[in-house]
Protein backbone atom coordinates (compact mmCIF):
# COMPACT_ATOMS: atom_id res chain seq x y z
CA UNK A 1 0.00 0.00 0.00
CA UNK A 2 1.17 3.50 -0.93
CA UNK A 3 -0.12 6.72 0.03
CA UNK A 4 -1.58 8.61 -2.52
CA UNK A 5 -2.98 12.26 -2.47
CA UNK A 6 -7.18 11.96 -3.47
CA UNK A 7 -9.42 14.67 -4.16
CA UNK A 8 -13.32 14.73 -2.36
CA UNK A 9 -14.68 16.52 -5.61
CA UNK A 10 -18.16 17.43 -4.02
CA UNK A 11 -16.41 19.35 -0.47
CA UNK A 12 -13.85 21.18 -2.76
CA UNK A 13 -14.98 24.77 -3.51
CA UNK A 14 -12.22 25.67 -5.59
CA UNK A 15 -10.50 28.20 -3.54
CA UNK A 16 -7.35 27.63 -4.70
CA UNK A 17 -5.14 27.14 -1.26
CA UNK A 18 -3.87 24.43 -2.00
CA UNK A 19 -1.80 26.33 -4.50
CA UNK A 20 -0.81 29.29 -2.45
CA UNK A 21 0.63 26.70 0.39
CA UNK A 22 2.13 24.31 -2.66
CA UNK A 23 4.30 27.47 -3.74
CA UNK A 24 5.27 28.62 -0.75
CA UNK A 25 6.30 24.78 0.54
CA UNK A 26 8.43 24.88 -2.92
CA UNK A 27 10.01 28.01 -2.48
CA UNK A 28 13.44 28.51 -1.38
CA UNK A 29 12.36 30.89 1.50
CA UNK A 30 9.58 29.29 2.46
CA UNK A 31 7.87 32.56 3.50
CA UNK A 32 4.56 33.34 1.90
CA UNK A 33 5.62 37.21 0.96
CA UNK A 34 9.07 36.47 -0.14
CA UNK A 35 7.78 33.25 -2.17
CA UNK A 36 5.18 35.09 -4.25
CA UNK A 37 6.90 38.85 -4.59
CA UNK A 38 10.62 38.74 -4.67
CA UNK A 39 11.76 34.90 -5.35
CA UNK A 40 13.47 34.41 -8.61
CA UNK A 41 12.55 32.52 -11.12
CA UNK A 42 9.61 32.20 -9.21
CA UNK A 43 8.19 29.08 -7.41
CA UNK A 44 5.38 27.18 -8.68
CA UNK A 45 2.67 25.32 -7.52
CA UNK A 46 2.80 21.72 -8.06
CA UNK A 47 -1.04 21.20 -7.69
CA UNK A 48 -3.70 22.59 -9.85
CA UNK A 49 -7.11 23.60 -8.67
CA UNK A 50 -9.14 22.36 -12.08
CA UNK A 51 -12.84 24.21 -12.31
CA UNK A 52 -15.57 23.60 -14.42
CA UNK A 53 -17.98 24.94 -12.24
CA UNK A 54 -20.00 24.06 -10.23
CA UNK A 55 -17.11 21.33 -10.24
CA UNK A 56 -13.61 21.67 -9.19
CA UNK A 57 -10.87 19.65 -8.19
CA UNK A 58 -7.27 19.84 -6.93
CA UNK A 59 -5.15 17.40 -9.21
CA UNK A 60 -1.21 16.66 -8.78
CA UNK A 61 0.96 14.20 -9.91
CA UNK A 62 -0.86 10.77 -9.62
CA UNK A 63 2.68 9.08 -9.30
CA UNK A 64 1.53 6.07 -11.82
CA UNK A 65 2.28 3.01 -11.27
CA UNK A 66 3.16 2.39 -15.28
CA UNK A 67 4.09 5.98 -15.58
CA UNK A 68 4.23 7.38 -19.06
CA UNK A 69 6.54 10.39 -18.64
CA UNK A 70 8.59 8.45 -17.29
CA UNK A 71 8.76 6.38 -20.12
CA UNK A 72 9.15 9.47 -22.32
CA UNK A 73 11.44 12.01 -20.52
CA UNK A 74 14.44 12.45 -23.22
CA UNK A 75 16.69 13.59 -20.57
CA UNK A 76 16.35 11.15 -17.29
CA UNK A 77 15.23 13.29 -15.19
CA UNK A 78 11.32 11.72 -14.94
CA UNK A 79 12.01 8.55 -12.79
CA UNK A 80 9.91 5.70 -10.72
CA UNK A 81 11.78 5.11 -7.59
CA UNK A 82 11.06 1.40 -7.23
CA UNK A 83 11.15 1.62 -3.69
CA UNK A 84 8.69 4.19 -2.73
CA UNK A 85 6.55 3.66 -5.74
CA UNK A 86 7.01 8.01 -6.50
CA UNK A 87 7.66 9.51 -9.67
CA UNK A 88 10.46 11.53 -8.87
CA UNK A 89 11.69 14.60 -11.03
CA UNK A 90 14.85 16.05 -10.35
CA UNK A 91 14.94 19.43 -11.97
CA UNK A 92 18.51 19.39 -12.63
CA UNK A 93 18.66 16.87 -15.46
CA UNK A 94 15.67 18.40 -16.94
CA UNK A 95 15.83 20.26 -19.74
CA UNK A 96 12.29 21.19 -20.34
CA UNK A 97 11.68 19.41 -23.49
CA UNK A 98 8.14 19.05 -22.75
CA UNK A 99 8.03 15.45 -23.35
CA UNK A 100 5.91 14.52 -20.20
CA UNK A 101 3.91 17.37 -20.52
CA UNK A 102 2.62 15.61 -24.37
CA UNK A 103 1.69 12.03 -22.61
CA UNK A 104 0.51 13.22 -18.79
CA UNK A 105 -2.72 11.95 -19.03
CA UNK A 106 -3.66 14.50 -15.43
CA UNK A 107 -2.34 17.53 -17.44
CA UNK A 108 -0.17 17.05 -13.57
CA UNK A 109 3.16 18.50 -14.91
CA UNK A 110 3.42 22.18 -14.84
CA UNK A 111 5.81 24.33 -17.33
CA UNK A 112 7.99 26.65 -15.09
CA UNK A 113 8.60 28.99 -18.09
CA UNK A 114 11.37 30.74 -16.19
CA UNK A 115 13.11 27.85 -14.72
CA UNK A 116 12.91 26.33 -18.31
CA UNK A 117 12.13 23.09 -16.51
CA UNK A 118 8.85 21.35 -15.54
CA UNK A 119 8.00 20.80 -12.27
CA UNK A 120 5.07 18.54 -10.32
CA UNK A 121 4.25 17.29 -7.35
CA UNK A 122 6.57 15.08 -5.16
CA UNK A 123 4.37 14.53 -1.99
CA UNK A 124 6.49 16.99 0.07
CA UNK A 125 9.03 14.53 0.81
CA UNK A 126 10.21 14.72 4.20
CA UNK A 127 6.43 16.27 5.93
CA UNK A 128 3.84 13.99 7.14
CA UNK A 129 1.50 15.55 5.02
CA UNK A 130 1.78 17.11 1.82
CA UNK A 131 1.11 20.57 2.11
CA UNK A 132 -2.05 20.96 0.04
CA UNK A 133 -3.28 18.40 2.18
CA UNK A 134 -2.09 20.05 5.39
CA UNK A 135 -3.57 23.45 5.02
CA UNK A 136 -6.99 22.42 2.50
CA UNK A 137 -9.90 24.33 4.60
CA UNK A 138 -12.30 22.03 3.74
CA UNK A 139 -10.84 18.47 3.66
CA UNK A 140 -11.31 18.39 0.36
CA UNK A 141 -7.66 16.64 -0.23
CA UNK A 142 -7.14 13.72 1.81
CA UNK A 143 -3.51 11.36 1.99
CA UNK A 144 -3.96 8.38 2.33
CA UNK A 145 -3.17 4.51 1.46
CA UNK A 146 -4.52 2.88 -1.50
CA UNK A 147 -3.60 0.04 -3.56
CA UNK A 148 -1.08 0.69 -6.54
CA UNK B 1 25.84 -18.76 -23.33
CA UNK B 2 24.46 -14.85 -22.99
CA UNK B 3 20.64 -15.22 -22.24
CA UNK B 4 19.62 -11.55 -24.17
CA UNK B 5 22.24 -9.85 -26.50
CA UNK B 6 21.00 -6.44 -26.73
CA UNK B 7 22.84 -4.44 -30.45
CA UNK B 8 22.26 -1.28 -29.85
CA UNK B 9 22.33 1.25 -26.64
CA UNK B 10 20.05 4.09 -27.01
CA UNK B 11 16.53 4.38 -26.34
CA UNK B 12 15.08 1.04 -27.45
CA UNK B 13 18.29 -0.74 -25.69
CA UNK B 14 18.15 0.85 -22.57
CA UNK B 15 14.25 0.24 -22.45
CA UNK B 16 14.71 -3.26 -23.38
CA UNK B 17 17.32 -3.75 -20.42
CA UNK B 18 15.19 -1.81 -17.77
CA UNK B 19 12.06 -3.81 -18.37
CA UNK B 20 13.74 -7.26 -18.67
CA UNK B 21 15.90 -6.41 -15.24
CA UNK B 22 12.05 -6.06 -14.12
CA UNK B 23 10.93 -9.25 -14.92
CA UNK B 24 14.42 -11.46 -15.01
CA UNK B 25 17.03 -9.91 -12.23
CA UNK B 26 19.81 -12.97 -13.07
CA UNK B 27 19.57 -13.76 -16.96
CA UNK B 28 22.86 -12.69 -18.43
CA UNK B 29 22.23 -9.36 -20.47
CA UNK B 30 24.99 -8.54 -23.32
CA UNK B 31 24.68 -4.98 -24.62
CA UNK B 32 26.99 -4.11 -27.63
CA UNK B 33 27.68 -0.39 -29.15
CA UNK B 34 29.83 0.33 -31.28
CA UNK B 35 29.25 4.09 -29.76
CA UNK B 36 32.10 4.95 -26.89
CA UNK B 37 29.80 6.78 -25.06
CA UNK B 38 26.71 4.74 -24.21
CA UNK B 39 23.27 5.64 -22.30
CA UNK B 40 23.14 9.22 -23.44
CA UNK B 41 20.24 10.89 -25.00
CA UNK B 42 20.43 11.85 -28.51
CA UNK B 43 17.60 14.00 -28.49
CA UNK B 44 19.69 16.49 -25.76
CA UNK B 45 22.90 16.80 -28.29
CA UNK B 46 21.66 19.85 -29.38
CA UNK B 47 21.73 21.21 -25.97
CA UNK B 48 25.68 19.95 -25.78
CA UNK B 49 26.12 21.90 -28.63
CA UNK B 50 24.36 25.19 -27.60
CA UNK B 51 26.29 24.70 -23.84
CA UNK B 52 22.88 23.68 -21.80
CA UNK B 53 23.77 20.75 -20.76
CA UNK B 54 27.47 19.00 -20.46
CA UNK B 55 28.21 15.22 -20.68
CA UNK B 56 26.78 14.58 -17.45
CA UNK B 57 23.50 15.98 -18.31
CA UNK B 58 22.87 14.57 -21.32
CA UNK B 59 24.04 10.62 -19.96
CA UNK B 60 19.87 9.91 -19.67
CA UNK B 61 20.29 7.21 -16.94
CA UNK B 62 22.30 7.00 -13.65
CA UNK B 63 26.37 6.76 -14.23
CA UNK B 64 26.62 2.90 -13.08
CA UNK B 65 23.46 1.79 -15.22
CA UNK B 66 25.26 -0.97 -16.57
CA UNK B 67 26.60 -1.95 -13.19
CA UNK B 68 23.56 -1.29 -11.18
CA UNK B 69 21.31 -3.69 -13.79
CA UNK B 70 24.13 -6.23 -14.36
CA UNK B 71 24.71 -5.83 -18.23
CA UNK B 72 28.06 -6.45 -19.73
CA UNK B 73 28.47 -3.84 -21.56
CA UNK B 74 30.49 -4.40 -24.79
CA UNK B 75 31.21 -0.69 -25.82
CA UNK B 76 33.01 0.66 -28.87
CA UNK B 77 32.81 -2.36 -30.82
CA UNK B 78 30.59 -3.03 -33.75
CA UNK B 79 28.49 -6.48 -34.78
CA UNK B 80 29.38 -6.92 -38.34
CA UNK B 81 26.83 -10.26 -38.31
CA UNK B 82 24.21 -12.11 -37.80
CA UNK B 83 24.29 -15.65 -37.22
CA UNK B 84 20.80 -16.72 -36.90
CA UNK B 85 21.26 -20.38 -37.58
CA UNK B 86 23.59 -21.20 -35.13
CA UNK B 87 22.04 -17.94 -32.88
CA UNK B 88 24.86 -15.69 -32.64
CA UNK B 89 25.93 -11.97 -33.53
CA UNK B 90 29.25 -11.73 -34.71
CA UNK B 91 31.64 -8.59 -33.75
CA UNK B 92 34.76 -6.72 -35.83
CA UNK B 93 37.25 -8.97 -34.23
CA UNK B 94 35.57 -11.97 -35.26
CA UNK B 95 34.24 -12.92 -31.87
CA UNK B 96 31.19 -14.71 -31.80
CA UNK B 97 29.04 -14.03 -29.00
CA UNK B 98 26.01 -16.59 -28.77
CA UNK B 99 22.16 -15.81 -27.55
CA UNK B 100 18.51 -16.67 -26.64
CA UNK B 101 17.11 -13.71 -27.50
CA UNK B 102 18.19 -10.96 -29.53
CA UNK B 103 17.43 -7.63 -30.01
CA UNK B 104 18.34 -5.10 -32.64
CA UNK B 105 18.25 -2.12 -31.42
CA UNK B 106 20.72 -0.09 -34.35
CA UNK B 107 18.56 2.58 -34.76
CA UNK B 108 19.04 4.97 -37.61
CA UNK B 109 21.78 6.88 -39.53
CA UNK B 110 21.52 9.99 -41.03
CA UNK B 111 19.99 10.37 -44.48
CA UNK B 112 22.58 12.90 -46.96
CA UNK B 113 21.40 13.64 -50.19
CA UNK B 114 24.20 13.40 -53.13
CA UNK B 115 25.62 16.84 -53.14
CA UNK B 116 28.94 17.63 -54.43
CA UNK B 117 31.42 18.92 -51.69
CA UNK B 118 29.65 17.15 -48.95
CA UNK B 119 33.10 15.55 -47.95
CA UNK B 120 34.63 19.34 -47.65
CA UNK B 121 36.41 19.79 -43.93
CA UNK B 122 33.14 21.61 -42.08
CA UNK B 123 30.46 19.26 -42.96
CA UNK B 124 28.66 17.48 -40.29
CA UNK B 125 25.41 15.34 -39.35
CA UNK B 126 23.63 15.18 -36.51
CA UNK B 127 22.43 12.08 -34.95
CA UNK B 128 24.67 11.05 -32.45
CA UNK B 129 27.23 12.43 -29.52
CA UNK B 130 29.97 12.41 -31.38
CA UNK B 131 28.53 14.21 -34.31
CA UNK B 132 27.58 16.74 -31.61
CA UNK B 133 30.95 17.36 -30.31
CA UNK B 134 32.55 16.83 -33.56
CA UNK B 135 30.38 20.20 -34.80
CA UNK B 136 31.06 22.14 -31.18
CA UNK B 137 35.03 21.36 -31.16
CA UNK B 138 34.90 22.73 -35.07
CA UNK B 139 32.84 25.48 -34.35
CA UNK B 140 35.86 26.68 -31.06
CA UNK B 141 38.48 25.64 -33.86
CA UNK B 142 37.64 27.50 -36.69
CA UNK B 143 36.12 30.48 -34.95
CA UNK B 144 32.84 29.31 -36.69
CA UNK B 145 30.94 32.60 -37.66
CA UNK B 146 27.83 31.15 -39.50
CA UNK B 147 26.33 27.97 -40.22
CA UNK B 148 24.03 26.25 -43.04
CA UNK B 149 21.44 23.40 -42.12
CA UNK B 150 20.00 21.60 -44.63
CA UNK B 151 16.39 20.40 -43.59
CA UNK B 152 14.27 22.23 -40.77
CA UNK B 153 12.40 19.53 -39.42
CA UNK B 154 12.69 18.51 -35.73
CA UNK B 155 16.66 17.85 -35.87
CA UNK B 156 17.07 21.10 -38.26
CA UNK B 157 15.27 23.06 -36.05
CA UNK B 158 17.10 21.93 -32.76
CA UNK B 159 20.79 22.36 -34.59
CA UNK B 160 19.44 25.83 -35.30
CA UNK B 161 18.60 27.28 -32.38
CA UNK B 162 22.12 25.28 -30.58
CA UNK B 163 23.61 26.89 -33.34
CA UNK B 164 21.88 30.79 -32.78
CA UNK B 165 22.76 29.81 -28.92
CA UNK B 166 26.56 29.79 -29.66
CA UNK B 167 26.36 32.97 -31.96
CA UNK B 168 26.85 31.61 -35.21
CA UNK B 169 24.54 33.24 -37.79
CA UNK B 170 22.32 30.28 -39.35
CA UNK B 171 20.52 29.64 -42.72
CA UNK B 172 18.32 26.95 -42.89
CA UNK B 173 17.38 25.43 -46.22
CA UNK B 174 14.22 23.31 -46.63
CA UNK B 175 13.29 21.71 -50.10
CA UNK B 176 9.27 21.81 -48.84
CA UNK B 177 7.41 24.95 -48.57
CA UNK B 178 7.20 24.74 -44.75
CA UNK B 179 9.42 24.40 -42.09
CA UNK B 180 8.18 21.28 -39.71
CA UNK B 181 6.08 19.87 -42.28
CA UNK B 182 5.94 16.57 -41.04
CA UNK B 183 4.48 17.97 -37.73
CA UNK B 184 2.49 21.21 -38.75
CA UNK B 185 0.07 22.27 -40.53
CA UNK B 186 1.04 25.90 -42.91
CA UNK B 187 -0.77 28.46 -40.45
CA UNK B 188 1.14 26.48 -37.46
CA UNK B 189 4.43 26.53 -39.57
CA UNK B 190 4.23 30.05 -40.37
CA UNK B 191 3.96 31.27 -36.31
CA UNK B 192 7.36 28.76 -35.99
CA UNK B 193 8.85 30.24 -38.75
CA UNK B 194 8.40 33.99 -37.94
CA UNK B 195 9.38 33.00 -34.32
CA UNK B 196 12.65 31.45 -35.66
CA UNK B 197 13.56 34.44 -38.21
CA UNK B 198 13.02 36.76 -35.08
CA UNK B 199 15.51 34.94 -33.34
CA UNK B 200 17.69 35.85 -36.67
CA UNK B 201 17.90 33.01 -38.61
CA UNK B 202 17.25 32.84 -42.57
CA UNK B 203 15.37 30.93 -43.49
CA UNK B 204 15.03 29.37 -47.25
CA UNK B 205 12.24 27.23 -48.37
CA UNK B 206 11.37 25.52 -51.67
CA UNK B 207 14.97 24.85 -52.15
CA UNK B 208 17.94 22.66 -51.56
CA UNK B 209 21.46 22.59 -51.50
CA UNK B 210 22.63 21.83 -54.77
CA UNK B 211 26.75 21.26 -54.18
CA UNK B 212 28.74 22.92 -50.71
CA UNK B 213 31.98 24.81 -52.35
CA UNK B 214 35.30 25.60 -50.45
CA UNK B 215 37.03 28.77 -49.35
CA UNK B 216 39.26 30.40 -51.43
CA UNK B 217 42.46 30.26 -50.51
CA UNK B 218 40.96 26.47 -49.06
CA UNK B 219 38.72 24.59 -51.51
CA UNK B 220 39.33 21.69 -48.75
CA UNK B 221 36.99 23.41 -46.28
CA UNK B 222 33.24 24.68 -46.32
CA UNK B 223 33.32 28.28 -47.89
CA UNK B 224 29.40 28.10 -48.89
CA UNK B 225 26.93 26.34 -50.47
CA UNK B 226 25.05 26.67 -54.16
CA UNK B 227 21.36 26.23 -53.92
CA UNK B 228 19.51 24.65 -57.07
CA UNK B 229 18.24 28.21 -58.02
CA UNK B 230 21.85 29.02 -58.21
CA UNK B 231 21.94 31.39 -54.83
CA UNK B 232 25.19 31.13 -52.63
CA UNK B 233 25.10 31.40 -49.32
CA UNK B 234 28.59 31.54 -47.98
CA UNK B 235 29.17 29.62 -44.30
CA UNK B 236 31.81 28.03 -42.24
CA UNK B 237 30.33 25.17 -41.61
CA UNK B 238 27.08 22.72 -43.12
CA UNK B 239 25.30 20.55 -40.82
CA UNK B 240 22.40 17.79 -42.70
CA UNK B 241 19.68 17.81 -41.07
CA UNK B 242 16.84 16.00 -43.27
CA UNK B 243 16.35 13.27 -41.39
CA UNK B 244 17.30 9.06 -40.74
CA UNK B 245 17.09 6.17 -42.31
CA UNK B 246 16.82 2.96 -40.61
CA UNK B 247 20.37 1.70 -39.86
CA UNK B 248 19.07 -2.30 -40.85
CA UNK B 249 22.42 -3.17 -43.02
CA UNK B 250 22.96 -5.93 -40.04
CA UNK B 251 20.01 -8.11 -41.37
CA UNK B 252 20.67 -7.93 -44.52
CA UNK B 253 20.65 -10.90 -46.96
CA UNK B 254 19.11 -12.98 -43.43
CA UNK B 255 16.07 -14.26 -43.36
CA UNK B 256 14.92 -11.38 -41.27
CA UNK B 257 12.00 -9.22 -43.14
CA UNK B 258 12.28 -5.72 -44.41
CA UNK B 259 10.47 -3.15 -45.90
CA UNK B 260 11.93 0.14 -45.38
CA UNK B 261 12.69 -0.78 -41.75
CA UNK B 262 12.47 -4.16 -40.26
CA UNK B 263 9.08 -5.61 -40.05
CA UNK B 264 8.22 -6.65 -36.53
CA UNK B 265 4.59 -8.07 -35.32
CA UNK B 266 3.12 -6.56 -32.00
CA UNK B 267 5.49 -8.12 -30.02
CA UNK B 268 8.13 -6.07 -31.48
CA UNK B 269 9.08 -9.71 -33.13
CA UNK B 270 10.75 -10.27 -36.26
CA UNK B 271 10.20 -12.49 -38.98
CA UNK B 272 12.83 -14.79 -37.00
CA UNK B 273 11.49 -16.29 -33.91
CA UNK B 274 13.79 -15.05 -31.15
CA UNK B 275 15.12 -11.84 -32.90
CA UNK B 276 13.25 -8.53 -31.93
CA UNK B 277 13.48 -5.14 -33.37
CA UNK B 278 12.79 -1.54 -31.71
CA UNK B 279 13.32 1.68 -32.13
CA UNK B 280 14.09 3.77 -35.29
CA UNK B 281 15.59 0.64 -36.75
CA UNK B 282 12.05 -1.56 -36.72
CA UNK B 283 8.54 -0.25 -37.92
CA UNK B 284 6.16 -0.38 -35.01
CA UNK B 285 2.50 0.48 -34.88
CA UNK B 286 0.85 3.47 -35.90
CA UNK B 287 -2.22 3.59 -34.06
CA UNK B 288 -3.90 7.00 -36.02
CA UNK B 289 -2.40 5.14 -39.68
CA UNK B 290 -3.08 1.40 -38.39
CA UNK B 291 -0.37 0.62 -39.86
CA UNK B 292 3.44 -0.27 -39.53
CA UNK B 293 6.04 2.29 -40.05
CA UNK B 294 9.12 3.95 -39.42
CA UNK B 295 8.45 6.73 -36.49
CA UNK B 296 12.29 7.35 -35.18
CA UNK B 297 11.47 9.14 -32.37
CA UNK B 298 12.61 8.63 -28.56
CA UNK B 299 9.97 7.82 -26.06
CA UNK B 300 8.55 6.07 -28.96
CA UNK B 301 11.97 3.81 -29.18
CA UNK B 302 11.88 3.36 -25.41
CA UNK B 303 8.46 2.33 -25.32
CA UNK B 304 9.37 -0.35 -28.03
CA UNK B 305 12.18 -1.59 -26.55
CA UNK B 306 10.24 -2.37 -23.19
CA UNK B 307 7.59 -4.42 -24.92
CA UNK B 308 10.64 -6.33 -26.89
CA UNK B 309 12.45 -6.98 -23.03
CA UNK B 310 9.25 -8.39 -21.98
CA UNK B 311 8.64 -10.23 -24.42
CA UNK B 312 12.16 -11.42 -24.46
CA UNK B 313 12.09 -12.30 -20.50
CA UNK B 314 9.16 -14.01 -21.23
CA UNK B 315 6.23 -11.82 -19.92
CA UNK B 316 3.92 -11.61 -23.26
CA UNK B 317 3.35 -7.58 -23.65
CA UNK B 318 1.58 -6.17 -27.08
CA UNK B 319 2.96 -2.77 -28.43
CA UNK B 320 0.16 -0.30 -27.95
CA UNK B 321 1.27 1.63 -30.25
CA UNK B 322 2.44 5.07 -31.16
CA UNK B 323 2.52 8.12 -33.66
CA UNK B 324 3.73 11.02 -35.26
CA UNK B 325 4.71 12.60 -31.40
CA UNK B 326 6.72 15.61 -31.30
CA UNK B 327 7.19 18.35 -28.65
CA UNK B 328 9.27 21.37 -28.96
CA UNK B 329 11.20 24.20 -26.96
CA UNK B 330 13.29 25.62 -29.71
CA UNK B 331 13.01 29.13 -30.04
CA UNK B 332 11.28 29.82 -26.90
CA UNK B 333 7.70 28.93 -28.74
CA UNK B 334 6.57 25.60 -27.17
CA UNK B 335 5.17 23.33 -29.56
CA UNK B 336 3.08 19.78 -29.52
CA UNK B 337 2.27 18.00 -32.39
CA UNK B 338 0.41 14.40 -31.95
CA UNK B 339 -1.43 12.55 -35.13
CA UNK B 340 -2.80 13.72 -37.61
CA UNK B 341 -1.78 17.64 -38.19
CA UNK B 342 -2.26 18.65 -41.79
CA UNK B 343 -4.52 16.33 -42.93
CA UNK B 344 -6.23 16.46 -46.72
CA UNK B 345 -9.67 17.40 -47.04
CA UNK B 346 -11.80 14.81 -45.65
CA UNK B 347 -15.34 14.77 -45.41
CA UNK B 348 -14.99 12.82 -42.04
CA UNK B 349 -13.03 14.95 -40.46
CA UNK B 350 -14.18 17.86 -38.09
CA UNK B 351 -11.04 20.26 -37.15
CA UNK B 352 -11.30 22.14 -34.08
CA UNK B 353 -9.41 25.35 -34.49
CA UNK B 354 -8.10 28.31 -32.38
CA UNK B 355 -5.91 30.69 -33.37
CA UNK B 356 -4.71 34.10 -31.39
CA UNK B 357 -1.79 35.69 -34.03
CA UNK B 358 -1.21 38.17 -31.40
CA UNK B 359 0.03 35.88 -28.99
CA UNK B 360 1.48 33.33 -31.30
CA UNK B 361 -1.21 30.87 -29.80
CA UNK B 362 -2.97 28.52 -32.33
CA UNK B 363 -4.52 25.17 -31.15
CA UNK B 364 -6.14 22.59 -33.75
CA UNK B 365 -7.57 20.06 -33.44
CA UNK B 366 -8.99 16.61 -35.92
CA UNK B 367 -11.81 14.62 -35.03
CA UNK B 368 -13.50 11.26 -37.02
CA UNK B 369 -16.32 10.22 -35.51
CA UNK B 370 -15.78 12.76 -32.25
CA UNK B 371 -12.59 10.58 -31.54
CA UNK B 372 -9.50 12.88 -31.61
CA UNK B 373 -6.98 11.74 -34.36
CA UNK B 374 -4.58 15.38 -34.18
CA UNK B 375 -3.72 17.80 -31.69
CA UNK B 376 -1.45 20.94 -33.18
CA UNK B 377 -0.67 23.20 -29.72
CA UNK B 378 1.82 26.20 -29.79
CA UNK B 379 2.17 28.20 -27.09
CA UNK B 380 -0.42 27.09 -24.84
CA UNK B 381 1.03 22.98 -24.44
CA UNK B 382 0.07 22.71 -21.05
CA UNK B 383 -3.10 20.35 -21.42
CA UNK B 384 -1.41 18.35 -24.17
CA UNK B 385 -1.18 15.16 -22.06
CA UNK B 386 -4.85 14.99 -21.64
CA UNK B 387 -6.08 15.51 -25.01
CA UNK B 388 -3.32 12.73 -25.86
CA UNK B 389 -4.92 10.83 -23.24
CA UNK B 390 -8.54 10.94 -24.84
CA UNK B 391 -7.00 10.52 -28.64
CA UNK B 392 -4.85 7.20 -27.26
CA UNK B 393 -7.42 5.75 -25.91
CA UNK B 394 -10.46 6.76 -28.78
CA UNK B 395 -12.55 7.95 -26.25
CA UNK B 396 -16.17 9.74 -27.70
CA UNK B 397 -15.68 13.70 -27.21
CA UNK B 398 -18.43 14.30 -28.12
CA UNK B 399 -20.16 15.62 -24.43
CA UNK B 400 -17.67 18.28 -24.39
CA UNK B 401 -16.20 19.43 -27.77
CA UNK B 402 -16.53 22.63 -27.05
CA UNK B 403 -14.32 22.60 -23.99
CA UNK B 404 -11.35 20.70 -25.70
CA UNK B 405 -9.39 24.03 -26.82
CA UNK B 406 -10.31 26.06 -23.81
CA UNK B 407 -6.50 26.62 -21.66
CA UNK B 408 -7.73 25.18 -18.47
CA UNK B 409 -9.75 22.05 -20.20
CA UNK B 410 -9.12 19.41 -18.04
CA UNK B 411 -10.11 16.64 -16.18
CA UNK B 412 -13.12 18.70 -14.77
CA UNK B 413 -14.89 18.90 -18.28
CA UNK B 414 -14.76 15.35 -17.98
CA UNK B 415 -18.31 12.80 -17.37
CA UNK B 416 -18.09 11.96 -13.66
CA UNK B 417 -17.69 8.52 -14.46
CA UNK B 418 -14.62 8.86 -16.52
CA UNK B 419 -12.83 11.10 -13.61
CA UNK B 420 -14.24 8.20 -11.22
CA UNK B 421 -12.12 5.41 -13.39
CA UNK B 422 -9.04 7.32 -13.16
CA UNK B 423 -9.69 7.94 -9.53
CA UNK B 424 -9.15 11.28 -9.78
CA UNK B 425 -11.50 12.05 -7.78
CA UNK B 426 -13.35 10.23 -4.86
Amino acid sequence: MVKRIIAKQEVCMGCGLCEVYCTVQHSKSKDIIKAYNMERPKPISRVRVERNKPVSFAIQCRHCEDAPCVTACLSGAMRKDQKTGLVTHDAKKCIGCWTCIMVCPYGAIIMDKEGHVVAKCDLCQGFDEPACVANCPNEALVFKEVKP
Amino acid sequence: MAKYVIVGASAAGLGAVEAIRDIDPVGTIIVITDETCSHYSRPMISDLVSGQADLKKVDCRTEDFWRENNVEAIVGKKVTALNLDEKAVQLESGENIPYEKLLIATGGKPFVPKMDGSDKDGVFTFTTLKDAQLLAAKIDSINAKSAVVIGAGLIGVSVADALVKRGLKVTMVELQDKILSLLLDPRGSDIVETVIRKAGVNIITGQSVQRIIGKSGNDGAVGGVILTKGDQVPCDLVVVAIGVVPRSELVAGTAVKTNRGIVVDNMMQTSVPDVYASGDVAEAYDFVLNQNRLLPLWPLAVLEGQVAGCNMAGKKTTYPGGTNMSSLKYFGIPVVSVGLSNPKEDPTLEVLVKFEPEHNLYKKLVLKNNVIVGITLINSIERAGILYYLMKNAINVKKFKQQLLADDFSWAAFPVALQRKMSVVQ
